[in-house]
């Protein structure tokens, strides 16, 4: 798309103005985090000059200024996923922690011994450890949906592995290791067939594709602020109100309370109960500052222009003798996870580096995947909005020259 | 085009890792400890024939980064036939190099070594120049488990 504004949306990202080792910054590992455009970073200098004070606690002008600031981000999170109620929008720090949310009240509630959790075979860490420890502490078992080797789940299996023993069915919507998207959709209308809850970690997916939770139907979702142009630090639990409701909370403490004596608390209701203590206040701002900012280059836009770029990027790599691509699932988002004979993905990251480019090398937090590929790790070029061709053209180039290097 | 990397990727680093020496197994091995690097996956198996305290051979099997590799196959070659009280003080030289607390006098002590002063510069590569000698201070004080280097 030949229209989409991407120098435009360069100069909103001062960061791309960097030098790294005498070259132009060239970053692609968007999928470990990407940067900040100009207005995220504005809107955490200006909580913190003019409007910043504690949450809901204050009777005082400035307290109730950013109370308000701080639940209009709520709100556009809510748009944004168009959830139901801004009271199913639960800030925490990541999707990590979102995840741990789920697990420790949800999961600790409704799991006894011997029931199942399933997930996939290309989770990222963050959705496996939670379910490990929390089988080791119920006595669940954790059960894992497969993959074949282009990277795409088997869903001839899946029906199996749906039981009257499973709890919850936790899945990826896109895969940080392989950039496969899976059809999340259809997943959940089968385990709902069968009264299975479903949690969907949309870490990788929103900051490439429009979500919907209520036409997913999801039971949860979880994402992270730092990987969607906004701050570090600030993430989001989705879960529809009724679960919510019937969960326990999470941590204690301020903010979760209505009314706390020696020898009993009332809890808070919907969001506040999950929110104990003092929240990262001016990244969550932030965070609607970022929303506003895709929403005005419009998502659907942002999405063309990346399917563009890695098609661009995956033809180029075809091209090259001796590199292999991890996961050449049919539906991908914007990540080029690869392999070269011979050549150890470190030895590509830091030779890249030298050119001033940025790509993840190792096992992406997804060992078992990189066990699956039977490879101790993979080099991953991942693309954001703010990235071009031409910088893709210097990627492949210093692809191909470090080949000759090694001979 | 890595001009810059010059000093980190030296040929001598380029030809170990083409052509690994004692890159074989060792069935009549006297010591054999594993290395693992979990941050990027290298994996390494060092074999060594002892005479006394006289290493009289030594080799290695496994697969890892550029770095890495060299640095066992440069390992191997140098510490054949020396008592392990010097394998074990080209070691801690070798730790000081490439950690950067080395003075150019203990770069003459390792000698071939020298090569991989380099990684000092990179403190993400530091781990794999020195998990074969990590692998290598485990074998000498005879320890069976796996060694990692995190
Ligand atoms: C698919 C996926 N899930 C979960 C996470 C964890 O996110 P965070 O580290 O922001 O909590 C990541 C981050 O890499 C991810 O890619």
């Amino acid at each position: 798309m030949s229209t989409f504004p991407v120098e435009q949306i360069r100069a909103d990202f001062p960061i791309l103005a960097e030098r790294i080792r005498n070259k132009p910054l060239i970053y692609f590992d968007n999928a470990a985090t990407c940067h900040k455009p100009q207005a995220v970073i504005d809107s955490l200098v200006h909580v913190y000059s003019h409007e910043y004070a504690n949450v809901h606690r204050g009777v005082h002008t400035l307290s109730q200024r950013t109370s308000e600031k701080f639940e209009l981000a709520r709100e556009k999170v809510q748009h944004f996923i168009n959830a139901a109620s801004d009271k199913e929008i639960i800030f925490v720090r990541g999707a990590t922690e979102a995840i741990n949310l789920v697990a420790q009240t949800f999961g600790k509630a409704n799991f006894k011994a011997g029931d199942e959790i399933l997930i996939s075979a290309m989770e990222h860490h963050a959705n496996i450890v939670p379910w490990q420890m929390l089988c080791q502490e119920t006595g669940a078992i954790l059960k894992v949906l497969p993959m074949d080797h282009q990277g795409e789940l088997i869903l001839a299996e899946l029906d199996a592995l749906l039981t009257d023993k499973t709890k919850l069915f936790a899945i990826t919507q896109m895969s940080n290791a392989l950039g496969t998207v899976n059809p999340v959709k259809q997943l959940i209308a089968q385990a709902h067939a069968k009264n299975i809850p479903v949690l969907v970690d949309a870490a990788q997916s929103t900051p490439h594709m429009l979500i919907d939770v209520q036409d997913l139907e999801c039971d949860f979702l979880v994402f992270s602020g730092h990987k969607l142009y906004a701050p570090s630090g600030i993430g989001v639990l989705y879960g529809k109100q009724k679960i919510l409701e019937a969960m326990p909370p999470y941590q204690g403490g301020g903010d979760m309370i209505r009314k706390v004596t020696f020898t009993e608390t009332d809890y808070n209701s919907l969001p506040y109960k999950f929110e104990a203590g003092t929240p990262s206040i001016a990244d969550t701002i932030a965070l609607g500052t970022a929303i506003d900012y895709i929403q005005h280059i419009g998502m659907a836009n942002i999405a063309a222009y990346e399917a563009e770029l890695l098609e661009y990027a995956t033809e180029q790599a075809q091209a090259i003798n001796g590199l292999r691509i991890i996961g050449t699932a049919k539906e991908k988002g914007a990540i080029l996870s690869f392999t070269l004979d011979r050549i150890h993905p470190h030895d590509i990251g830091t030779m890249l580096d030298s050119l001033g480019i940025a790509i993840r090398a190792g096992h992406h937090c997804a060992m078992p995947v990189m066990d699956f590929f039977e490879v101790p790790a993979t080099a991953r070029a991942s693309f954001a909005m703010y990235n071009t061709k031409a910088e893709i053209d210097v990627l492949m180039q210093g692809i191909q020259s470090l080949i000759e290097v090694f001979g | 085009m890595f001009d810059d990397l010059r000093d980190l990727y030296q040929e001598v680093i380029f030809d170990h890792n083409r052509n690994p020496r004692n890159f074989r197994e060792m069935p009549n091995a006297d010591r054999k400890v594993e290395g693992f690097n979990p941050l990027c996956g290298d994996r390494l198996t060092l074999f060594l024939k002892m005479q006394g305290d006289v290493i009289t051979d030594a080799s290695f099997q496994g697969s890892g980064c550029a770095i890495s590799t060299a640095s066992v196959s440069l390992m191997t070659e140098i510490i054949k036939d020396k008592t392990e009280a010097e394998a074990d003080a080209l070691f801690q030289q070798f730790h000081a190099m490439t950690t950067g607390k080395g003075d150019d006098a203990n770069l003459e002590a390792v000698g071939k070594l020298a090569v991989l002063a380099g990684v000092r510069e990179y403190p993400a590569r530091v781990k794999c120049a020195t998990l074969a000698w990590h692998t290598l201070d485990a074998a000498l004080k005879n320890q069976q488990q796996a060694v990692s280097t995190e």
